[in-house]
């Protein structure tokens, strides 16, 4: 199994469908402890991207990762922005000097994209934010492929890994991102970045799934 | 809400039209990327760029101009400005001396100003300001928030660079003036964002929020309004506890309006805490008193104190030609 265009093209689609159909929740775990404007900025670059799937199309892998984050870049601004446009531009970089041909690189791939977030927002695990869900997703990535597991256990342990996470961002003291300053009042609300990621993680490997 | 608008998306674009035609000697807009730059380019001398959410007029644009800054890229309201901004800004305004970057420390514009300099093909630096001694970390920053404070800085690097000083010299001289200045907010209403609607958040005819931030993010505390002479000296000491100034230490002092609190009621701040400096003994030297760093329609004012040595006096009062500060020229 390689990283095909198509699947991203795909994925892109389902996240901007994913991301609609939880509208609710979304909006009112940042509602809670966030600055309300979470929902939005989701939502409006989901379908910057799934609109621009046919720019897309006919890009190698890496490229379409890159452009991917480059419009990011300059449609989300505030913090979203460079956030997940450093997920996409590292991931593009790791794609292009490595491949992306079986499982593992895929993995690899993953892993870069989850460590530019953490190099640019300067946050670990335990912080209460999307890293939450995206740190032990990208493990589990790793460490069920290097097993050697099927792209169906895969995408289930990846997207336990995510459910578990996002669970545990509820008891959790937020000390970076949209809940940071609200101290013990964030304690008891899961993490909306971390509702988010979870959402796609689970659409992206839900498209795995159905193939 | 009843503000003067036509139509919401097209509210910033509007705004910023106005503002350069009104300023049509000064500076020149740039649309697609959005930014605005000096009506005529600067030569050999640090480019100096700054920049950050819409809503604060006059900061950052109302800064442009001979002794400050050579452009700005405003963001959507409350929201930061994105790197081709910066980029496109950067490729405008450069003059061989490399591009000086002034950014307020909240996250949003912290990254993406982060990321436009790891794409600058230009020698770059970056003068981070946190004068706002209210919090640590809050609803988008990590560390104290860049305020006010960020017009003194601006002022003065512009003016050394419009001297000819480097890059690294420049940026020093900013990081030496955030050391040593401290701000603290106060709120007696919310601000509304356009888009929003609605406040920002609640707070009744009885309150005020004490080290408010500029987008209306919590401060320190919710209190029970009283008179002015108090609430300014608890602002007054958590400033002096900040900074913890000599005795006899000069002193610039600001007193900036957040949007909606008329000037008369800034002077008489101004009174109150002029009066408990001098029971310091510390000497305000300079003076500034008027909208600088605003939070849209919030009726709330911040006071921002400067340690002042020669070098940063000298470049207080050079000449400085912008829509929003003249003087000496």
């Amino acid at each position: 199994m390689s990283l095909k265009t198509s699947f991203i093209c795909e994925s892109a689609i389902a996240i901007c469908a994913a991301i609609d159909s939880h509208e609710a929740e979304i909006e009112s775990l940042d509602r809670a402890i966030g600055d309300g404007d979470h929902y939005i900025n989701m939502k409006r670059s989901s379908e910057v991207i799934a609109s621009m799937v046919n720019e897309l199309k006919p890009l190698p892998p890496d490229e379409a990762l890159n452009k991917i984050g480059m419009k990011l870049l300059s449609t989300i601004g505030g913090a979203s922005g460079p956030l997940f446009a450093s997920f996409f531009m590292s991931m593009a970089k790791v794609v292009k000097h490595n491949g992306a041909n079986n499982p593992l690189e895929i993995a690899a791939a993953f892993a870069a994209g989850v460590q530019g977030i953490m190099q640019r927002g300067k946050a670990e695990l335990g912080e209460k934010t999307m890293l939450d869900v995206l740190i032990p997703a990208s493990t589990t990535f790793t460490i069920s492929a290097a097993a050697g597991k099927s792209i169906t256990e895969i995408c289930q342990a990846v997207k336990a890994a995510a459910d578990e996470g996002l669970e545990n961002t509820r008891n959790l003291v937020a000390t970076k991102g949209r809940a940071a300053g609200l101290g013990e009042r964030a304690i008891g609300h899961l993490d909306a970045g971390a509702k988010s990621c979870q959402v796609m993680i689970h659409a992206s490997c839900n498209l795995l799934l159905k193939s | 809400m009843k503000k003067f608008l036509n139509n919401i998306d097209n509210m910033l674009i509007e705004s910023l039209s106005g503002f350069a035609t009104a300023h049509a000697d000064l500076v020149e807009l740039h649309l697609e990327p959005n930014f605005l730059t000096r009506k005529n380019k600067a030569k050999n001398k640090v480019a100096i760029i700054s920049g950050g959410g819409s809503g604060h007029e006059p900061l950052h644009a109302g800064y442009i101009g001979y002794g400050m800054l050579d452009a700005a890229c405003p963001g959507q309201v409350f929201t930061s400005p994105t790197p081709d901004q910066m980029l496109a800004a950067a490729e405008a305004v450069h003059a061989d001396k490399g591009v000086l970057f002034i950014v307020k420390n909240y996250a949003g514009d912290v990254m993406n100003f982060e990321m436009a300099a790891e794409m600058l093909p230009f020698e770059h630096d970056t003068i981070l300001t946190s004068d706002d001694c209210a919090v640590v970390n809050s609803t988008y920053t990590t560390g104290r928030r860049g305020v006010a404070g960020t017009v003194i800085i601006e002022k003065c690097v512009g003016s050394l660079a419009e001297a000819g000083a480097d890059l690294q010299t420049c940026k020093a001289l900013g990081d030496k003036i955030n050391s040593r200045t401290a701000s603290i907010g106060v709120a007696l209403t919310s601000c509304t964002v356009p888009a929003a609607g609605r406040p920002t958040f609640d707070i009744n005819e009885t309150e005020l929020e004490m080290g408010v931030g500029i987008h209306g993010e919590p401060g320190r505390r919710r209190e029970a309004m009283r008179e002015t002479d108090a609430i300014v000296k608890d602002m007054v000491d958590a400033i002096l506890t900040d900074l913890k100034p000599q005795k006899n230490q000069e002193i610039l002092l600001l007193v900036n309006g957040l949007g909606a609190t008329p000037l008369m009621e800034l002077y008489l701040i101004f009174n109150t805490a002029a009066k408990l400096l001098n029971q310091h003994h510390i000497q305000i030297t300079r003076s500034l008193v008027g909208n600088y760093t605003t939070a849209i329609d919030m009726a709330g004012a911040s006071i921002t104190v400067c340690l002042l040595d020669d070098e940063i006096k000298e470049h207080w009062d050079s000449p400085a030609h912008t829509p929003a500060l003249r003087w000496s020229i």
